[in-house]
């Protein structure tokens, strides 16, 4: 790649305001002519996907260091600047999110017929704020994304989502939003304790990162800053909002939601929680991979006994991610890198389920597994390419699910023997509802043919599916270039973790319990 | 050899590159040529002439299609060619010193994150090599009987496109050099089997058998992974030769204590009861019967139901290492042998009958390795996959001749018709009793010897064994004297159909009923004269785990292996004792299925009826499915629709709903400050950011 230096520097710039450029361009654009807008926007997200390709082929697998950054001074009285860049941990975030773009702007074609303008200006609002997330490395910048993104998602579950939209909608509102609140309290508090200690106001992460926090006020800020992220993960017991949300929700959008908007919540504990609050990150560990492990069991055992498909992997989808959450919190290589690889590998094969789902739903009108039966029949090349999404979701080896998951667990038996033993029988329990489903919609007698109205994927529904099952095969059996590319920074985060709990360890006083580190209860 | 090929090693890989090409090219013709004509929408049916894309066939003439033969030949052929491969690459082995006999073949790093490293590398030894050929050589002889007996179907294509994937898996599983490795083919068996069971997926009970073989599979699969776990971080390493090579200093240094030992192989026989269907997760395999009858005869008798016995055999070293392990494996194994014979006697399916006694054989392999004789749970591995191929596939000439009928109360007198399949199972059927000279009775005498004789055997375990082996002579010769002997009691529209199979069927049975005969010279125990040359040939893979378990229990050292070594030495008379004792059983067995099932028909319906509550109970296989589904899975359903329901529904978002509510009537109430004028907004933001920060400060 011979690009000019010029457009590195401000690649990243370019990748988070191109597709705001784009909504702009859209209000132009005569709001009768759903088609055009419909490839302009795919158009957008394409071009925003081949520009996301030279961050990744120049980018340097073998620094922590950040990467393509760019600072301005933003509100300098502050200390606010607009300050981005990549690292190891961002990269396939970054990646992930301009890859699935297009592919669910594809997936739109037939299924958004109102308001086609209004929907395509949300969603590349959507992709703005979520590149602007995974970019940011600045905090106050990384509030202002993680907010925008809320509003357009808002808007396309309430007003393209089905019948219970408005509910789901304001459920989604409600719970991310009290993320919002106490993530803001927290960063207010962290801004003045810096400007306490240091003298000077800044919100740049890479200051905030040296703060020898008081374990006590790293207590308090790791919930709160925790809460909004476990919201948006989900991690159990807060995770109802997501199946309403995904059931509610336009094909577009649930995919969006499960391969993206998920991980803002792990990402934030990789990129805030965790590295800011050292010692509370042990200390709740415990507490944490609990909920991390319940969450699989919890939401494969809920998925199993579903009856609408789309909330199956909605369930699903609360399994996978406390798998991801397992994995970041055993504070080793093996576990993060899982952990990353599978937040990629749920964007793709929970992507890849809900846009088969919406490949039924658009021809039969229905979700219902009890509807459904004995499809393979009619729609073989359909039932092939969900199978494949099936046993990749499973974690087949092979595919890509495996190789995280197995790190993850990997990873995790080292520091908790327990909670990796329950969460194994989360694979278990996979194949059970996923083969269960596909067994009740794919196989059997085909009883209501004539009622589902279904044909086969034709040339569109296999161009957006083909990419995202190349991965699941890619990452399954030559995981290499992914894994290599993260190797530096996950590995400058465990040492400096690790460093930093050591140190906190060397200065408390022998025998401290928790509580007597956090709540002041003395014996 | 000349050229490239002087160093056949070095294309181990192709091995498993010539099934995965069969894989690729049967994947894609199924798609291109065979999908479109299996859409209900068209009307090709049996006629199905002139298609194919390639416009090459003109005219109405009833004619295989083009693709068709193209699938019946690459499907074979690439598992031939596999076979060449390992046969060379295996002579080539022999020719090399035997302490020396390990080839590893790195391919590419696979997984590598932290102190993980995982290469996709092949492993050549004296096991696998076992291993592969079996794989490959009955892999071969069963493709070609498919061939003919697929001829019928529809979906010719996608059946070799699964079949070639299943030899690519198992080639896999018994190749890889890693226990990651081994797993990848483990669970790629699972897929294929899955795939292979449910491939008549129409019928519900097929596509239910295929998802309950996956799911029990899965349940071993837990054990593997946390063995795996387990391995990794006290090993450093999931490589088989490492861990081999770990264990004397990981001994010396207190970490693989008897405890460590117990616990991963514990968990890797978890693993190995799924797999091997032994007790209790034996209960996927009668169903797996729903599968094509090839499938069952490759897949669900002579190949990937043995991975389990592979998997031990190649963990011997440390299965040593842990004597209640061992113990466990033995009665586990003698139990399954018996229990599963028991449920073989009244079964009137002929697939079920020999998919119960596939079970029981395998629980004989595993108390082989559970009392340390290995070697002769690896020869029992291979003569059994010799004639349960034989007998499966027999039974599956036996279901074409029938047009489809498995229930032996409809069958009778087809020798007169059958004549091959009729003396190739024959064949099968006294070499799976243990009559002496043929295959089994070798294998099976020294699992019986071994089961008495070795230090962690008993008699109790022989004479298990042995009423199982007895048991097994009378279920085989009911079997075949209902199918081929007696009155006919065949379906009068049926029995105009019946014929004997093509040649590409009887082949495959005629060379494995050679096998059947002679497959188990090899392995002649010296108390009979023989030089035993499968016992050398594995002594290099299993003389670790003796020297491993030697230095466990350092005191019984010169013990143990003067036990291995003088074993072989010096002949116990007791072994020509217990050797004939076993053949009296077998007989006695065979006498009692001729007297009732030849000399007085009648009596097996009197006896049934004498003990109906026995019979039941035997014949619905001791309530065991109907056990699990009442214990485990209900509860499972019902406690996550109530886990939903009740804490889901009821709960939080009642809890969230209510928090709505709560809200929207403070609403109410609040708007009245709602005075739309942009600067209070901010003064009451400002005022509330001041008291949280102030708040935060003097704190």
């Amino acid at each position: 790649m011979t690009a000019s230096p010029n457009l590195m520097s401000n690649l990243l710039t370019i990748l988070i305001f191109l597709p705001l450029a784009g909504a702009f361009a859209l209000f132009f654009l005569p709001k009768e002519n759903g088609r055009a807008i419909k490839h302009f926007t795919l158009l957008v997200t394409l071009v925003e996907f081949l520009l996301s390709i030279p961050v990744l082929t120049n980018f340097d697998g073998a620094t922590a260091a950040m990467q393509f950054t760019q600072k301005f001074a933003w509100i300098p009285q502050f200390g606010i600047s607009y300050n981005v860049g990549v690292d190891g941990i961002s990269l396939w975030l970054l990646m992930l999110t301009t890859f699935i773009m297009p592919i669910a702007v594809l997936s739109t074609y037939a299924a958004i017929e109102k308001h086609v303008k209004e929907f395509m200006i949300f969603m590349l609002l959507l992709e703005v704020g979520m590149v602007g997330v995974f970019l940011a490395i600045d905090l106050f910048l990384f509030y202002i994304f993680w907010e925008l993104v809320l509003i357009p998602m808002y808007f396309l579950i309430g007003v393209w989502g089905g019948e219970r939209r408005i509910y789901a909608a304001v459920k989604f509102f409600i719970y991310t939003f009290l993320g919002s609140v106490l993530m803001l309290v927290a960063i207010l508090a962290l801004y003045f304790y810096n400007y306490k200690v240091t003298g000077v106001y800044t919100t740049e992460l890479s200051a905030l990162y040296n703060l020898n926090i008081p374990v006590k006020m790293q207590f308090w800020m790791f919930l709160a800053f925790g809460l909004a992220f476990a919201f948006k993960v989900p991690m159990f017991p807060f995770h109802t909002w997501l199946p309403d949300a995904h059931v509610e929700a336009p094909t577009a959008g649930s995919v969006i939601l499960a391969a993206v908007l998920l991980k803002m919540g792990t990402y934030g504990f990789l990129r805030l929680a965790m590295p800011l609050f050292p010692v509370a990150t042990f200390d709740l560990m415990p507490f944490v991979t609990a909920l991390a492990v319940i969450g699989i069991i919890y939401g494969a055992l809920v998925a199993m006994v579903q009856k609408d498909i789309k909330k199956l992997v909605a369930y699903s989808s609360v399994s996978h991610l406390g798998f991801v959450m397992l994995g970041l919190f055993a504070l080793n290589i093996e576990g993060i890198e899982g952990g990353i690889l599978q937040m990629i590998n749920h964007g793709i094969s929970t992507g890849a389920l809900f846009l088969g789902v919406g490949i039924i739903y658009e021809r039969s009108h229905t979700r219902q597994i009890a509807d459904f039966g004995g499809i393979a029949k009619i729609v073989p090349l359909f039932t092939l390419i969900f199978m494949i999404v099936t046993f990749s979701s499973i974690g087949l080896p092979g595919m890509n699910g495996f190789v995280g998951e197995f790190l993850i667990m990997l990873g995790a038996f080292k520091t908790s023997q327990t909670a990796t033993v329950f969460a194994a029988s989360g694979v278990i329990l996979a194949a059970v509802y996923m083969l269960w489903m596909a067994q009740r919609v794919l196989f059997g007698k085909l009883t209501n043919a004539h009622k589902l109205h279904l044909t086969d994927m034709n040339l569109r529904e296999i161009a957006y599916m083909a990419p995202l099952v190349l991965f699941i095969f890619w990452i399954g059996i030559y995981p290499q270039p992914f894994l290599r590319k993260m190797d530096a920074s996950v590995n400058a985060f465990v040492v400096q973790i690790h460093a930093k709990r050591q140190a906190a360890i060397a200065a408390t006083p022998a025998g401290e319990t928790l509580l007597a580190r956090y709540f002041d209860v003395r014996k | 050899m000349v050229g490239p090929l002087s160093n056949i090693h070095e294309y181990l890989w192709l091995i498993l590159a010539f099934p995965l090409a069969g894989v690729v090219l049967n994947g894609i013709i199924a798609l291109v040529a065979e999908r479109p004509l299996l859409l209900p929408a068209d009307d090709h049916g049996h006629d199905d002439h002139g298609h194919g894309g390639h416009g090459d066939e003109h005219g109405a003439h009833h004619e295989t299609p083009g693709y068709r033969k193209l699938v019946a030949f690459i499907a074979p052929a690439m598992i031939f060619a596999a076979f060449v491969v390992a046969l060379l690459s295996v002579i080539q082995l022999a020719q090399m010193p035997a302490e020396s006999r390990t080839v590893v073949q790195t391919l590419f790093t696979w997984i590598q994150s932290g102190g993980l490293s995982v290469s996709v590398a092949l492993q050549l030894d004296p096991l696998s090599s076992v291993m592969i050929l079996v794989v490959t050589g009955v892999g071969f002889l069963i493709h070609v009987y498919s061939v003919g007996y697929m001829s019928h179907e529809p979906a010719f294509a996608r059946f070799f496109f699964y079949l070639n994937l299943f030899m690519f898996s198992m080639l896999t599983l018994v190749l890889g050099s890693s226990y990651l490795l081994m797993f990848v083919g483990w669970e790629g068996v699972g897929l294929c089997s899955y795939l292979l069971i449910g491939f008549w997926y129409e019928k519900d009970s097929a596509s239910t058998a295929g998802k309950k073989a996956f799911v029990v599979n899965r349940v071993g699969d837990f054990g593997f992974l946390l063995a795996m776990f387990l391995v990794f971080w006290n090993f450093g390493t999931l490589n088989y030769t490492d861990v081999m090579a770990r264990i004397p200093a990981l001994q010396h240094s207190g970490i693989l204590t008897a405890g460590l030992a117990t616990a991963i192989t514990l968990l890797m026989f978890v693993g190995a009861t799924g797999k091997s269907a032994q007790i209790p997760l034996y209960i996927w395999l009668p169903d797996a019967m729903e599968g094509p009858t090839p499938v069952s005869a490759l897949i669900h008798a002579a190949t990937m139901v043995t991975a389990g016995v592979y998997m031990v055999a190649r963990s011997n070293a440390l299965f040593m290492l842990a004597p209640f392990t061992m113990g466990t494996v033995a009665v586990i194994g003698a139990a399954t042998a018996i229990f599963a014979a028991s449920m073989g006697i009244c079964q009137k399916d002929i697939k079920r009958v020999l998919a119960y006694s596939t079970v029981s054989q395998l629980g004989y392999m595993f108390l082989a390795c559970g009392v340390g004789a290995f070697t002769a749970g690896v020869f029992h591995l291979m003569t059994h996959a010799f004639f349960k191929a034989l007998l499966f596939l027999g039974s599956g000439s036996v279901i074409h001749a029938m047009s489809g009928e498995q229930d032996m109360m409809k069958m009778g007198s087809l020798r007169k018709h059958t004549p091959i399949t009729f003396y190739t199972m024959f064949i099968g059927t006294l070499a799976i009793a243990g009559i002496p000279g043929l295959a089994g009775f070798f294998s099976k005498d020294e699992i019986l010897w071994k089961a008495y004789s070795s230090s962690h055997g008993s008699p109790v375990l022989w004479a298990v064994a042995a009423v199982a082996a007895g048991t097994t002579a009378f279920y085989m010769f009911r079997l075949i004297f209902l199918t081929f002997f007696g009155a006919s009691r065949i379906d009068k529209e049926v029995e105009k159909h019946v014929h004997e199979s093509p040649f590409s069927m009887t082949i495959p049975l005629m060379v494995l009923a050679v096998l059947s005969i002679c497959g188990g010279w090899i392995g002649v125990p010296a108390a009979l004269g023989g030089l035993n040359h499968f016992e050398k040939w594995l002594e290099p893979i299993f003389e670790g785990g003796h020297k491993a378990a030697a230095v466990a229990t350092e005191a019984l050292s010169h013990g143990a292996t003067a036990a291995v070594h003088g074993a072989a030495a010096h002949h116990d008379p007791m072994e020509f004792i217990l050797m004939g004792a076993s053949v009296a059983v077998a007989l006695f067995g065979i006498a009692i299925a001729y007297y009732l099932y030849m000399v007085r028909p009648e009596k097996p319906a009197k006896i049934a009826e004498a003990n109906p509550n026995l019979y039941r109970l035997v014949y619905n296989k001791y309530f065991v499915d109907e056990l699990y589904e009442w214990l485990i899975i209900r509860r499972i359903v019902n406690g996550s629709v109530w886990l939903w329901q009740m804490f889901d529904v009821q709960f939080i978002d009642a809890m969230v709903n209510g928090v709505a509510k709560t809200v929207r009537s403070a609403g109410d109430e609040t708007r009245k400050i709602q005075t739309g004028v942009v600067g209070n907004y901010a003064f009451s933001i400002l005022l509330g950011a001041v008291f949280i920060v102030g708040y935060l400060i003097w704190r």
